[in-house]
């Protein structure tokens, strides 16, 4: 094993065109999935610099390293990144494209065409999004959710960052419309619902609520841009308008999207765990219901964002359920990786380790969920940093973790090359502690009454907000050195066989990386489910 | 089973899944039409008296015989009449031209009186008025970028027809974009009696 030139590369070196046209014109689902996991990358770096700037301002009371003007435009920015260009498309539109149609034995997805114009949306939402922080009036200081009247009046530039947002949108729908009607015509024969892996069933109701919600945040958007236009007051209470609508017409999209963010992640950790307990998925049908039941009842709780907006109680009442109600699928999933590793013969490679790191982080997150859907609870909580700190339980520590599980599971397979496992371990253990006491430490100072969005606190606050902020060094000192130890990995790591870790998935299959069109001359046909690990073996590497 | 594979279903699949899309796009300002005109009820009645429902009316046939035409070219398409077909396309267009220059006149009409979004006619009349006025210019606008999109991709397709890339044995695209052009159709028949009918029904 000292060999480190690969004399086979894959659909790296196939194609119909050589060069960066073959890259920038391409249709290969692997390729495109590729350009997304580079670009989105890109963005978690950036984003992530300004969520550091962001701690480093709140390590003392006072003005640290940023004005109140410069504080809102950092923390604007870094949401709308995080969220828009970071983690909805990130393990959908990296990961899924370039395993989506391998899962289910297909060679490409149904419309190749739309999936790339579907990366020039991203790349051009993009492009606008960040053109917006050095243009017009400044950068945009009203927060990711543009709530009105502040966003039909400020002078900075909304215009574009909600023009951005717009046509990330439309990148969304496309991947979403594709996702579903692959799934339904281009599963490979012998591919029954029943043996889909559960990433696919996850991309699956995933894609569904790229559909259904993303089209309400379209025409949110356009109307917040038709307000800064013309003026016409629909959200401006002073004309007879009403704001709370705003509020309704954006969480209507926006909290589907936290499962948009979330549901793919859950996937993610459902094929490491089996593979790496060497036992089948406990539960399947339950595991791919219940991801359906999310993305359902999901959608019908999106006011409880607004207990504190104004509302009747009979409504608070009703949200409130039904944000209880997510909880039980939620619940299940956790339940039933548990039952999985149950008895399992467990490896704790990289890949495990960050899916364990997922269930216990992803389970506070969804229990202080439960403190914030409470409405009692809420008007206390409401609108201090421990939301933040839920949020980042949920998203960062959840879907976050599960794209870093992703990258150490699937990097082998896309690039023929491990990386060093000693070093991802060293990274993942900096990052788990980094992560817990950054935003538990956000949650506490949350509790005790610290509201969010100010650049200055009380001095109270101060001792748990410098443990935070060390955290945030923790945190990224790991990122750093997962990102570094991974890309000497791709670029001199150890060749690796088909199948490294023993999947029982199609992907194992076929060479890492796969040839162009994915399997050879004859289409697969399959005969056993997903998580039948019998006879399955991990190569040697 | 190659890359180059056909899968007919399969497109008019994904173009369904589309235009679940578009109906949420509009029911957008549906929602935000509805909460208002309960709001303000007696400004919307005297708002939409003041609409042409004459070429309204007429729009309205205009767009329903368009997708009549439009159908009728698939099912030529389909038996191979190439001609009939192609002439029962640009009927289509004609047609959605027509709506277009009857919605231009409607709008440079109320326009000239001073009412459009952000004149400072709207921003002295009652706040129903404005917002009766806004959404109308606002969800119209929109129907019409689609009319205007539907007679691209019209235009295209007949091109496609002319080539022969799009025929008797191949003819989703065609059928894809009558999917489309019903669905903008359907909106309108939800848009019209929205803003020139109904609102009438409420004077106190």
């Amino acid at each position: 094993m000292t060999e480190t030139t690969l004399n086979y590369s894959g659909f790296y070196t196939e194609g119909p065109r050589k060069g960066i046209l073959g890259w920038l014109l391409t249709t290969d689902h692997k390729r495109i999935g590729i350009l997304y996991l580079g670009c989105i990358v890109v963005m978690f770096l950036i984003a992530m610099v300004l969520g550091l700037a962001i701690r480093l301002e709140l390590i003392a009371p006072g003005k640290t390293i940023m004005g109140p003007q410069a504080y809102n435009a950092t923390f604007t920015v870094h949401g709308i990144i995080m969220i828009f260009l970071f983690i909805i498309p990130s393990i959908v539109a990296a990961f899924g494209n370039f395993l989506l149609p391998i899962h289910i034995g297909a060679r490409d997805v149904s419309f190749p065409k739309l999936n790339l114009l579907s990366w020039y949306c991203y790349v051009a939402g993009g492009l606008l999004a960040i053109a917006s922080i050095f243009t017009g009036g400044g950068a945009p200081d009203t927060g990711w959710t543009f709530y009105v009247p502040f966003s039909t009046q400020t002078t900075t530039n909304v215009n574009l960052a909600v023009l951005g947002a717009f046509i990330l949108g439309f990148s969304s729908i496309l991947t979403g419309i594709n996702f579903v009607t692959t799934i339904h015509r281009l599963r490979a024969k012998g591919m029954t619902w029943g043996r889909l892996p559960m990433f696919v069933w996850t991309l699956y109701a995933t894609a569904w609520i790229q559909i259904l919600a993303t089209p309400m945040l379209g025409i949110t958007l356009v109307l917040v841009f038709l307000e800064r236009i013309f003026g016409a007051g629909l959200f401006d209470a002073a004309r007879g308008g009403d704001p709370i609508l705003y509020q309704h017409l954006f969480w209507i999209y926006s909290h589907p999207a936290v499962y948009i963010m979330i549901l793919p992640g859950m996937g993610v950790v459902s094929e490491i765990i089996p593979t790496f307990a060497r036992k089948p998925l406990f539960g399947y049908w339950a595991m791919a219901i219940s991801s359906l039941a999310i993305a359902f009842a999901g959608s019908l709780v999106w006011a409880h964002h607004m207990y504190a907006s104004g509302m009747s109680d009979l409504a608070v009442l009703v949200f409130s359920f039904l944000t209880f109600i997510v909880a039980i699928p939620s619940a299940i999933k956790v339940f039933n990786w548990i039952s999985t590793l149950y008895k399992g013969s467990i490896e704790l490679a990289p890949p495990m380790l960050f899916a364990l790191a997922f269930i216990f982080q992803f389970a506070i997150g969804g229990l202080g969920g439960l403190a914030l859907g409470a409405a009692a609870s809420d008007v206390h909580l409401h609108d201090t940093s421990f939301v933040v700190g839920h949020f980042h339980y949920t998203m960062f520590g959840g879907a976050g973790f599960a794209f870093f599980a992703a990258l150490h599971f699937w990097l082998p397979k896309f690039t023929g090359r491990m990386y060093r496992h000693k070093p991802a371990v060293i990274a993942w253990g900096l990052m788990f502690v980094g992560f817990n006491v950054l935003y538990m430490s956000m949650q506490a100072v949350g509790i005790q009454g610290m509201p969010r969005r100010y650049y200055d606190y009380l001095p109270e606050f101060q001792a748990l907000n410098l443990v935070a902020t060390v955290g945030s060094w923790i945190l990224a000192a790991g990122i750093l050195l997962m990102f570094y130890n991974l890309w000497q990995g791709i670029r001199r790591g150890r060749p690796v066989g088909n199948n490294p870790w023993g999947g029982a998935t199609l992907e194992w299959q076929i060479p890492s990386p796969p040839p162009l069109e994915n399997f050879g001359a004859e289409d697969p046909v399959v005969t056993k489910g997903p998580y039948d690990y019998k006879g399955v073996v991990a190569d040697e590497y | 089973m190659s890359i180059e594979h056909r899968d007919d279903t399969g497109a008019r699949f994904g173009m369904w899944l589309f235009l679940y899309t578009e109906v949420i796009l509009f029911s957008g300002l549906f929602v935000l039409f509805a909460m208002t005109q309960a709001r303000f009820p007696e400004h919307f009645a005297a708002a939409s008296a003041g609409l042409n429902t004459t070429i309204g009316t007429l729009n309205t046939f205009v767009l329903l015989t368009s997708s009549l035409t439009l159908s009728l070219s698939v099912t030529a398409l389909q038996l191979n009449k190439i001609r009939q077909s192609l002439l029962f396309c640009s009927g289509t267009v004609l047609l959605a031209v027509i709506f277009l220059v009857n919605k231009y006149f409607e709008w440079s009409t109320e326009i000239s009186h001073g009412i459009y979004p952000g004149s400072d006619h709207l921003a002295e009349s009652a706040p129903g008025t404005a917002a009766f006025f806004n959404l109308y210019f606002f969800t119209t606008g929109l129907h019409g970028l689609h009319i205007f999109i539907g007679i691209v991709l019209i235009l295209t397709v007949t091109g496609m027809i002319i080539r022969g890339k799009v025929s008797a044995e191949c003819p989703v695209l065609l059928v894809n974009s009558t999917l489309y052009w019903h669905l903008v159709d359907l909106i309108w028949i939800f848009v019209f009696p929205l803003f020139y009918l109904i609102p009438r029904g409420f004077h106190g």
